[in-house]
Formats: C-alpha cells, sequence, structure tokens
C-alpha cells in the first residue's frame, strides 16, 4: 500500500470512532533497538467499549500499550486521547502494568500502593487526609481486598497483587483504563473479581483495553478486538473480527485448527 | 583525659568547639545522606553514587589549580565543593549516556566512569604536590576525610547544604518513591522519569560533594547506602525507613566524628563509616521485623507450631499421637485432657485444622502456579492468605468433588 493509501484507510478508521474517541492510533512504530516491536499500527477505540488486544508472544501488544501512553519512546505515528495529545489528556487514563513489572519486596503496605495513584490530588507538599483513605479503602473494596489494607505488599499471592494495581488505577477515577495481561497467573476467584469490576467500568460509560493471552475468555469478556502481530492484523467487533482467519493470520502456525475450533467464534 | 572521657566530652559537645562544630556538621550530613540514600536503595542504584564520588576527585584538582592560578586560597572550601560538584555532575551524565546510547550495561558504564575519573583525578593531585605555590598540603584528605582544623565557615556551608538536601528529600518523596517502586506507572502518571532518576542522582551529588571534607570521597558511598539497607530491617513502610535512614545516617556522623575528635590520629570518614556498620550489625541481628534473633524465635515457634498442627490433625482422624511435644503442646494449650481425650477447646480446633488441610490440598490443585500456595507453610490459617471469595471458589471446587450438588 501506498502512503497516501495508508493515510486514507487510517482517515476511515478515525471516522468509525469519532475525532475524540479515548484512542486513536496512527502508523505506531516503537522498537527495542533497530527492530520495530511494533510496526505502523491503526486503531481506534470508541467510548465505553471492552477492547482485547490479542497476539502471539513477542508481537508487541505490551509495547502498543506503552507506546500509546509514551512509556517507551515512540519511532514514529501519532496518538490521540480523547482526541488531544497524550500529555493533556493525562488526567483521564489509568494504566495498570503488568504484575512482573515491578519488586514486590518494597516496603509498602497494600493502602501505600494504592494511595500512589492518588499522588495527583494531594500535590506535593501535603499530607494525606482521612477522606484519601478513605477514597483508597473503597478503592480497595470494589477488588475485594479490605481486609488487606495494612498487609505488606510482598506477602500477597499474585492474584491479590494484580487486584491491588487494579485498586491503584481505579484511585484515578479514570475514563479509560489500560491494563496490561490482567489476569496473567491469577486464579479463577481474581479473574472473576477483576471481570466484575471491568463490566463496572464499562457500564458505567468507561472504556477499557486489555492485553490478553487467554483465546478461550475472549468473546464472553470482550466486545472488540484488536489483533496485533507486530503490525495489525484486524480490528472490530469480536463478533465479525475474531474469526478463524484472522486468528489463523495473527497465529500462523503457532495455533493448532483443532484449537481453533473449540473457541467461541463468530 | 582518657580516650572515654573526652570522647564522652565530645558527644555532649563539651570537648571545645571545634569539636562541637564538626560533630554537628557530620550528624546534618549523615541525616542528608541517609535520606538520600533510601531513595537510591530502593531503585537500587547504589553503585552509581558510587561512580558519582569517585568523579568528584579530578574537579577538586581542577578547582584547587584554578584557585591558586587566580591568587586566591586553593584549599577555600566553596569553591572545591562547586569543581567537585561539576565535576562529577560530568560524570553522572556521561555514565547515564554511556548507558543508553551503547549497548554497554549501567555496571560497565559505572566501572569505565569511575576508575578513570579516579586516575585523573590523582594525577592532577601528584602535579598538584609538585606545584611550588599554594598550601597543598592536606588535598589528599578528601579521600578519606579529615575534621581537624575544620573552619567555622566550612561548618556553615556544610549545614546549609545538609538542610538544602534534606529539603529536597521531603519535596520530592512521593515523585522518587513512585519512580523507584514503578518507573512505568510513573510515566503515565506524568512524572518524568529521567528527571526524577537525575534528582536523586543530584542529591547523591550534593551529600558526596559536601561530604568530601568530613567523610571523604571513598567512603561516603556507605553513608547513602549502609543507612537504608539498615532502616530496611526495622519497617515495610517506604515513609517511616526514609526517617530511620536519615536517623540513622545522622547518628553514625554525629558519634563518628565525636569519637574521631576524641583520637585526633584517627581518620574521621572510616570512624564515621564503622559506627554506621555498628548500627547495621545490631539491626541484623535485633530487628524484630527482619533479624537474626526473631527469625530464630520465628523458627522456634514455626517447631511448635508444626507440632500443634500435626497433633491436631491426628486428633481430627482419631489418630494415637507418640511425640512428646507434640502431647505436651497440645495439653499446655487446653486441647487435651491430661489422660489424652480431646477437650471441647480441641475438637474445635481439631476440626478446624482439617478443614484448612483440605482447603489448601484443594488450593494446591487448583491454584497450581499461584505465590500464596508457594509460600504457605502448612500452618496458617487459610483466612489470612485468601480473601473471602478465593476461599469460597476452593470450598466450591472441594463440594463439586465430594459429588455434592453445586
Amino acid at each position: 500500500m501506498s502512503n497516501a493509501e495508508l493515510i486514507a484507510e487510517a482517515g476511515k478508521i478515525v471516522d468509525v470512532a469519532g475525532k475524540d474517541a479515548p484512542l486513536t492510533v496512527r502508523g505506531l512504530t516503537v522498537s527495542y533497538g533497530n527492530k520495530p516491536a511494533v510496526f505502523s499500527i491503526d486503531a481506534s477505540i470508541p467510548a465505553g467499549s471492552m477492547t482485547a488486544i490479542i497476539g502471539p508472544n513477542g508481537a508487541g501488544k505490551s509495547t502498543f500499550l506503552k507506546g500509546t501512553l509514551g512509556v517507551v519512546p515512540r519511532l514514529s505515528g501519532e496518538v490521540r486521547i480523547f482526541g488531544k495529545p497524550f500529555a493533556e489528556a493525562r488526567d483521564r487514563v489509568a494504566y495498570v502494568p503488568q504484575r512482573a513489572s515491578v519488586d514486590w519486596d518494597f516496603p509498602a503496605r497494600v493502602i501505600d500502593v494504592v494511595l500512589m495513584g492518588l499522588y495527583k490530588s494531594v500535590g506535593l507538599f501535603r499530607f494525606w487526609r482521612s477522606r484519601h483513605r478513605e477514597q483508597a479503602m473503597e478503592c480497595l473494596e470494589r477488588v475485594g481486598m479490605a481486609d488487606f489494607s495494612t498487609r505488606q505488599i510482598g506477602q500477597l499471592s499474585g492474584g491479590q497483587q494484580q487486584r491491588v494495581f487494579l485498586a491503584r488505577a481505579l484511585a484515578q477515577n479514570a475514563e479509560f483504563y489500560l491494563l496490561d495481561e490482567p489476569f496473567a497467573g491469577v486464579d479463577a476467584a481474581t479473574e472473576r473479581a477483576i471481570v466484575a469490576v471491568l463490566k463496572d467500568l464499562k457500564a458505567e460509560g468507561r472504556t477499557v483495553v486489555c492485553v490478553h493471552h487467554d483465546l478461550s475468555t475472549v468473546a464472553e469478556y470482550f466486545d472488540r478486538v484488536l489483533l496485533i502481530n507486530v503490525r495489525r492484523i484486524a480490528e472490530g467487533p469480536v463478533d465479525t473480527t475474531f474469526t478463524a482467519a484472522n486468528l489463523q493470520e495473527t497465529y500462523g502456525g503457532r495455533l493448532a485448527t483443532t484449537h481453533i475450533d473449540e473457541l467461541r467464534l463468530a | 583525659m582518657s580516650f572515654l572521657d573526652y570522647f564522652i566530652d565530645a558527644l555532649f559537645l563539651q570537648a571545645g568547639y571545634n569539636s562541637a562544630l564538626v560533630a554537628i556538621g557530620a550528624g546534618l550530613l549523615g541525616l542528608a545522606g541517609g535520606g538520600a540514600g533510601a531513595f537510591i536503595f530502593l531503585r537500587k542504584r547504589a553503585l552509581v553514587s558510587d561512580a558519582i564520588s569517585h568523579a568528584t576527585l579530578p574537579g577538586v584538582g581542577i578547582a584547587f589549580i584554578l584557585m591558586v592560578a587566580f591568587g586566591g586560597d586553593g584549599r577555600w572550601l566553596p569553591g572545591l565543593i562547586i569543581g567537585s560538584a561539576v565535576s562529577s555532575a560530568i560524570g553522572l551524565l556521561l555514565v547515564e549516556w554511556i548507558t543508553r546510547q551503547t549497548r554497554l550495561t549501567e555496571d560497565a558504564a559505572i566501572g569505565a566512569v569511575l576508575s578513570v575519573f579516579f586516575g585523573l583525578g590523582i594525577v592532577l593531585l601528584t602535579i598538584i604536590q609538585t606545584m611550588s605555590s599554594g598550601r597543598q598540603a592536606g588535598l589528599e584528605s578528601f579521600l578519606l576525610g579529615s575534621t581537624a582544623g575544620m573552619l567555622i565557615s566550612e561548618a556553615t556551608t556544610i549545614a546549609c547544604a545538609g538542610a538544602l538536601a534534606a529539603g529536597f528529600v521531603f519535596i520530592l518523596r512521593r515523585p522518587m518513591t513512585l519512580v523507584a517502586f514503578d518507573p512505568e506507572y510513573a510515566a503515565t502518571t506524568g512524572i518524568n522519569v529521567r528527571y526524577v532518576d537525575l534528582a536523586m542522582m543530584g542529591l547523591a551529588l550534593i551529600v558526596t560533594v559536601i561530604g568530601l571534607k568530613i567523610v571523604g570521597l571513598i567512603l561516603i558511598v556507605a553513608l547513602l547506602i549502609i543507612p537504608s539497607v539498615t532502616a530496611r530491617f526495622w519497617t515495610n513502610q517506604v515513609g517511616l525507613m526514609i526517617g530511620i535512614a536519615a536517623v540513622i545516617g545522622g547518628l553514625s556522623g554525629y558519634v563518628g566524628a565525636a569519637l574521631s575528635a576524641a583520637a585526633a590520629s584517627l581518620p574521621t570518614g572510616p570512624i564515621i563509616v564503622l559506627v554506621a556498620f555498628g548500627f547495621f550489625v545490631i539491626s541484623a541481628l535485633f530487628s524484630p521485623l527482619r533479624g537474626g534473633l526473631a527469625s530464630a524465635m520465628r523458627h522456634w515457634r514455626f517447631q511448635r507450631r508444626v507440632h500443634r498442627r500435626q497433633g491436631l490433625l491426628a486428633l481430627a482422624r482419631r489418630e494415637p499421637i507418640y511425640d512428646g511435644l507434640t502431647l505436651r503442646i497440645l495439653r499446655h494449650s487446653g486441647m487435651i485432657r491430661r489422660d489424652g481425650v480431646a477437650t471441647l477447646r480441641g475438637r474445635i480446633a481439631s476440626q478446624k485444622a482439617a478443614r484448612d488441610e483440605a482447603r489448601w490440598a484443594m488450593a494446591r490443585r487448583i491454584l497450581s502456579d499461584d505465590s500464596a500456595v508457594e509460600r504457605y507453610d502448612g500452618l496458617t490459617p487459610i483466612e489470612d492468605m485468601m480473601t473471602p471469595d478465593q476461599i469460597d471458589e476452593i470450598d466450591r471446587v472441594i463440594l463439586d468433588q465430594n459429588g455434592a450438588p453445586a
């Protein structure tokens, strides 16, 4: 495709979700060294949707998320959050990193981590007030962790750590939530608890995007998918986009045909 | 006057004006070093501060040469501090640049910068020794620190810079905590991680250059790191840890300076570091949270809990108990009577133990890769380690297994 065609196609995508959509990405390329981790990705996430980003290991799913939020530098491309550059829409966005990306032996209690979500609202010099603590406790309540608020974070199980990370994002009271592998290595109860919170967020009109690895739950949890393997393979509603053909194109030989047959596909 | 008398006098600022000055200056320096060092320790960049300190030496030499060349006193402390700050800032930026622009890792960059700058500094000092003008004697005391003949102006400079560093620690405490714990998340909330990292290292730089006179550049890294490591033994909260680190650093500086005032031939820097190490050893042994003694106690209690649990499970399964310690523990806690028959309390506790055991057995099957399962010691009540909905899930699976309607 020529450059002009690419731009024209990207323009069409933008039209689908509207100019002030929570996320509009055009031609995003991020590379580590001289090898692109994601190459020229277009995407557009409509407000109030729940989108799964799917692709094989090393396909650049997490990198795509980090690239949109400026955590890793962009090589090229344009990212708009609610129609603005990310720096201007920061307060409307909450990010939940991978659980394994931090050292859980850090000297902090559960409540301290949730309070980190309120750093913006308390300011540099002032101290925590009881209303901040109440707010943090409410968020812990929503993920079922209120009884663990004074626990040292190193004593938590993997699923509990993930819930604490989600509670910290809830404390930010954002309109757009981006989660990196929230269901990786968590127990069934935690998975249900997190899904319930995410569906609540959607019901409140907020937008959710998750990097997701479990194909068997895509249709159950999400209403949209973005299929990535370094390049964008497909994007759209689960009904029409989460198809055997698209999955085969995304995963190539890594996904057995029998496996695809077992999935609830369109 | 004996050494001890003199030390006690120095400790209570009675050993003369000069010793009091040094002790207070060293205390403030330790306070700033402990506070700033806590973040560097949590960010796992202790070695960078070592590069910063070694990179001060060429600056000291060049500042001395320049001040002599312009006809001034080559040993004027503010001038030497500015010179050392400039050269260690260059060293710090070089480490950063090498790490970002080449494929070298940070430790390799640190090693290169540290040795090259230190080598250059030593060459400059040697040249200065051969210069005819300017009272160059004493410049080498910047290596290991010395407090003999300290001036009031020097002590004031150190105190002001120490207060400045402490103020920075307070203002930047939240961004620095967030960057140390979770830099990626910090970046999304609008914190410039690179600037915060530079500010953190800038703090180490301030502490280093004001500590040159008292502790010396070779050992200043100890004043940044030992208090934080020591504080970590005492608390699981980052705010408290910073406070404790600052207090330990301050005490080490103060007591160390008093000690070296009592025995003038002892170099100040190494004494301060040894005092800090003393605090470390005491903490490593006696901290109730992570200390050696406490963990020995925990092991002792753990053994008793194992016996108690095994006894309770044996009661639940109506098996005979032979182990003398198990019987003693069950008797003492009122679980069984003298004749070995379970009391009401014993029966309730044994049923609870049996239920927990079944739940954990199931948890190990359905949550095989969960860290709670890995850490489970077989003794902790399940309510302490799992949330209510996690326990419900386990119970539901157990019920399914036993064929009861789900």
